[in-house]
């Protein structure tokens, strides 16, 4: 059943192939809409299947390559069912976004699908190395998108994401090797590390070993310092590439941080956790700030992604000071950091899929030269409006849950860190009016762009197909949020347990 | 002394002594266009090769020859990757020696080489490391100088002069070794040298090692591998930088594992210090190569670093020889598989002629990419199982910082792999004359098999690893 979910695109890409080019793109279009949309209806299905509490579930242990303590070992539980859900729907999203107007659109699907199994693959994996090899691949996958379907520098923004996200996947690679040889038999199975626990009390190894695989997540989260990949390869990124970017493959970082830094190397993790709090509000309050001085809405929305992600990371390094806290309050903070993993996954990839539309009309994402766009596309500046007041954190959207767990979750034990973050919803509040009320309200002005009609039309119903779903999900979650919340906490229950052996 | 004579247990080199000796006589009696008879024969001698290997993994490790030659996992690994990177050789040089006038004198050189480079790992000998050293060269600087034109004879005498300097290197350091242990045998050298005088002993490791370092290609023995690389035909290009080596490193695993052990030289720290360079300068000097022969030339050098690491932990960790062995054979057929798709396109010289290869050759492109990523070690390629193992190994020997420093290189690398990635991407140049003319069928069909040979070996790399995770023999 799992391994249909993660497998299905790209059995289907496979099959793919075989099509002419010249079979047209509305073949390749709807082909992949149907594709995604029976994915995720699977994914629906697991969700419905899938009885909280009782751990790991669809579970499949299967031998790969056994003499180097490699196996083809997957499952679900609490921490990796509501990704995967967000996942298939983030791809159902860019499918249907892309739907009118793209280019070499065989080649586009084909990767698009490569990039789902790869990502789905990734949070379905119990086996460092199944883990590495899906990691690696969506950096390939989307170098290539960049590459191929992006603007202005995009081959040089694809060649830098790529050294850079491949770097920490090479650091990680050496933390999961220093893991399989610390423990006994050597393996590479993350179940049976977490029980194995072989890095108690080792001291500087196990300090290493944790640098390494904190820097290749962190890398890939990102947080600052290492978040300078990030902004030029999301401004030259193709619309659903960056939603995808910032959506599914942004959360690879941070749910390692769950699935792999924290049960396997809970003494470490204790041990540095304050680090890792620095790190967060760091990466907080330094993109919020610099997410305020931008000009280039992509390059904005980018930075607060940094920002976003900030709280998660300082998430789970509170859930791992033992001190002035009780297991509740670090389990409400893990609680909080996978919700707003899954809350940032859908309101991100909405704004980025919304800055596409400004590429797509003017060709410019420079907010100093438009204004007033609420008169002609009033649907367009309502939704936007509506994502940005979710993203940063108003009650009623998703991102209010996450981040009030995580506020919550990480006073005691963080507290000067934790009230430092809150500042950075206050600048992220006012940068997201400020950028509607420059663009939105006021004269009406848009950029001329060679070739295209004058004023700046509406939503079109591929557009609004895409992007309403993922705003109303982030309300009904903001609303009715127990369906999600019911599913992540036992696992985070669990995760404590772990990290506190 | 064990005095097993047993011919049967050397098939696999008698086959190729066969098909190079019958191939010859065979040779000058065809005419010019039925010698493709010759190759038919170099085929079934290293079928019969490939068969007997197979039939001879399955049986008990052995000694033959008073002692003088092994025949275990790592003779049979190395067996097994010679033979079949020479059938992908001998696919891939089809387009370019068919009916060509000196078709038969290719591929009896070609057999002769790969006996050799079998002979090299399977020695239990200094002496017979030297045989099988000659045997492995004379024939390629032959091969280098084939195409009979200025810059392949220039490439053939530069090869020629490093090794014949590199193989006096090696007669000197077999003399002190014999003059210090009073053997020539690794057996008893394991025994003697440890009481032997220190400096003679150093001496003498380092000039047999320089001998093996020439055929690897390693540095500071490297500077004939750009050369020979760009001057020679593209499948002599591909074959010397691809199965000298196999041999030469698994040689020197050898030599480390069975006649040093007890030494109290500390020849790891030499191998891993031989590592560095080897992988820093290759990747360095591959940096803004333009030219995409020297640029996979100084790729090989770089990627037998990589394969030194396991070479330096050989006493130190269960994980060196496995990791030895897989590099090779992910090495072998991914190096081919790049060297095929150069081959497959005799006119694209430099990285700028790939430009619009993935919308006219999508499948080359599609080889190319999977082989570049391939030697980069993304996964799930061959090359990233071997480079994890060979990562592994060196951390449980206790050699960290050698880990560290191929994961720096490894990032490296990526720069100039991506670049020739990138430009067959890039719109083709409006030009009357198109370099992306393709040679023939059996150079994409080599291309094709490489291809997939390298995903298949990291994907079913777990079939793979218990046939080469056997030990040496004592």
């Amino acid at each position: 059943m799992l391994s249909l979910i993660v497998f299905l695109p790209l059995a289907a890409a496979v099959a793919l192939v075989a099509v002419p080019t010249s079979a047209g793109r509305r073949v390749f279009v709807w082909s992949w809409i149907a594709i995604t949309a029976a994915d995720f209806a699977l994914v629906v299905a697991a969700w419905i299947g899938y009885d909280a509490g009782t751990g790991l579930a669809y579970e499949q242990n299967l031998r790969w390559i056994p003499s180097a303590g490699v196996g083809y070992h997957i499952g679900l539980d609490g921490l990796s069912l509501p990704l995967v859900a967000m996942t298939a729907l983030l791809f159902l999203a860019c499918a249907v976004y892309s739907l009118p107007n793209t280019q070499r659109i065989k080649s586009f699907v084909l990767l698009f699908l490569f990039l789902q199994t790869v990502s789905l693959g990734l949070f379905t994996a119990l086996d460092l190395i199944l883990f590495f090899v899906y990691f690696d691949l969506s950096i390939v996958g989307m170098y290539f998108v960049i590459a191929g379907w992006g603007h202005g520098n995009a081959r040089q923004s694809a060649l830098k994401f790529f050294l850079y996200t491949f770097i920490g996947s090479l650091a990680l690679l050496l933390g999961f090797i220093g893991l399989y040889l610390a423990a006994e038999p050597h393996t590479f199975d993350i179940v049976e590390l977490a029980r194995a626990n072989p890095l108690a009390g080792s001291g500087s190894y196990g300090a290493l070993v944790l640098l390494a695989i904190g820097v290749g997540l962190a890398v890939k989260t990102p947080t600052v310092p290492f978040h300078t990949w990030l902004p030029p390869a999301h401004t030259d990124a193709p619309a659903a590439g960056s939603a995808i970017l910032a959506g599914v493959l942004l959360k690879m970082g941070t749910y390692g941080f769950v699935r792999i830094a924290m049960p396997l190397l809970p003494d470490t993790w204790r041990h540095y956790a304050v680090v890792i709090v620095i790190i967060g509000v760091v990466s907080v309050l330094y993109s919020a700030l610099v997410a305020l001085a931008q000009e280039d809405f992509k390059r904005m929305v980018a930075y607060t992604s940094v920002s976003h992600m900030g709280y998660i990371v300082l998430a789970v390094g509170a859930a791992g000071i033992l001190a002035g806290s009780d297991a509740q309050a670090r389990s409400l903070a893990v609680t909080g950091a996978v919700t707003q993993m899954v809350s940032h996954g859908l309101l991100t990839a909405a704004l980025f899929l919304l800055a596409g539309i400004f590429y797509d009309r003017r060709r410019t994402y420079d907010m100093g030269a438009y204004s007033g766009l609420a008169g002609p596309a009033p649907v367009f500046a309502g939704t936007t409006a509506l994502v940005a007041f979710a993203s940063f954190g108003l009650p009623g959207f998703s991102g209010f849950i996450a981040e009030f767990q995580i506020f919550t979750g990480s006073l005691a034990s963080a507290t000067v860190a934790t009230a430092l973050a809150l500042l950075g919803i206050l600048i992220t509040a006012g940068l997201f009016l400020r950028v509607l009320h420059r663009v939105f309200l006021g004269e009406l002005q848009v950029p001329d762009a060679p070739g295209a009609a004058s004023g700046f039309t509406d939503l079109r119903p591929s557009e609004a197909t895409a992007i309403l779903p993922l705003l109303g999900l982030a309300i009904v979650i903001g609303v009715l949020p127990r369906f999600l919340l019911e599913v992540i906490e036992p696992a985070s229950t669990t995760l404590i347990g772990l990290v506190s052996r | 002394m064990n005095m097993n004579e047993n011919p049967a247990a050397l098939i696999p080199e008698l086959a190729l002594v066969a098909g190079a000796v019958l191939g010859l006589l065979l040779g000058s009696w065809l005419p010019r266009h039925r010698q493709w008879w010759v190759r038919v024969l170099a085929t079934i001698a290293c079928a019969v090769g490939l068969a007997a290997t197979a039939v001879a993994m399955r049986a008990v490790p052995e000694t033959v020859f008073g002692g003088s030659f092994a025949v275990d996992t790592a003779t049979n690994a190395v067996r097994f990757i010679v033979l079949a990177a020479t059938l992908l050789v001998l696919c891939l040089s089809i387009d370019t020696v068919d009916s060509h006038h000196r078709e038969t004198e290719f591929y009896v050189l070609v057999q002769l080489g790969a006996l050799g480079t079998i002979m090299l790992v399977g020695a239990l000998d200094l002496l017979l490391l030297v045989a099988a050293y000659l045997l492995a060269s004379l024939p390629l600087y032959a091969l280098a100088g084939f195409a009979k034109n200025a810059r392949g004879t220039e490439a053939s005498l530069k090869y020629y002069l490093m090794g014949a300097l590199f193989g006096v290197f090696m007669l000197t350091g077999v003399t002190v070794l014999y003059g210090a242990g009073g053997a020539t045998d690794y057996a008893t050298l394991a025994r003697t040298l440890p009481g032997a005088s220190h400096a003679a002993v150093a001496i003498g490791v380092l000039a047999v090692l320089a001998g093996l370092l020439f055929k690897i290609g390693g540095v500071p023995a490297h500077f004939w591998v750009p050369d020979v690389t760009e001057g020679a035909t593209t499948p002599v290009a591909a074959f010397v930088t691809t199965v000298p080596k196999i041999g030469a490193l698994a040689a020197a695993y050898r030599l480390v594992a069975e006649a040093l052990p007890a030494v109290s030289l500390d020849w790891p720290l030499l191998i891993a210090i031989l590592a560095t360079p080897s992988m820093t300068l290759g990747n360095l000097a591959a940096f803004f190569q333009d030219n995409v022969r020297r640029l996979l030339a100084y790729s090989t050098i770089s990627q037998v670093g990589y394969v030194l690491m396991a070479v330096a932990v050989a006493t130190r960790s269960d994980l060196a020889l496995p990791a030895l062995l897989f590099y090779l054979a992910a090495y072998a057929v991914t190096n081919l598989g790049a060297f095929a798709v150069v081959a497959e396109l005799p006119h694209a010289l430099r990285i700028t002629d790939y430009r619009g290869l993935a919308r006219r050759h999508p499948g080359l492109a599609a080889v190319l990419i999977v082989c570049l990523l391939g030697l980069v070690g993304t996964p799930p390629t061959a090359v990233f199982l071997g480079k994890l193992e060979v990562f592994a190994a060196s951390i449980d020997g206790d050699l960290t910082w050698l880990a560290v420093i191929a994961v720096v290189n490894t990032v490296a690398s990526l720069f100039y792999y991506l670049r020739w990635i990138a430009s067959t991407f890039l719109a083709a140049p409006d030009r009357e004359q198109n370099a992306l003319v393709p040679a023939g069928r059996f150079a994409a069909l080599g291309a094709y098999t490489a291809g997939i040979a390298s995903l298949a070996l990291g994907v079913a790399g777990g079939l793979v690893l218990p046939l080469i995770s056997g030990s040496l023999l004592p």
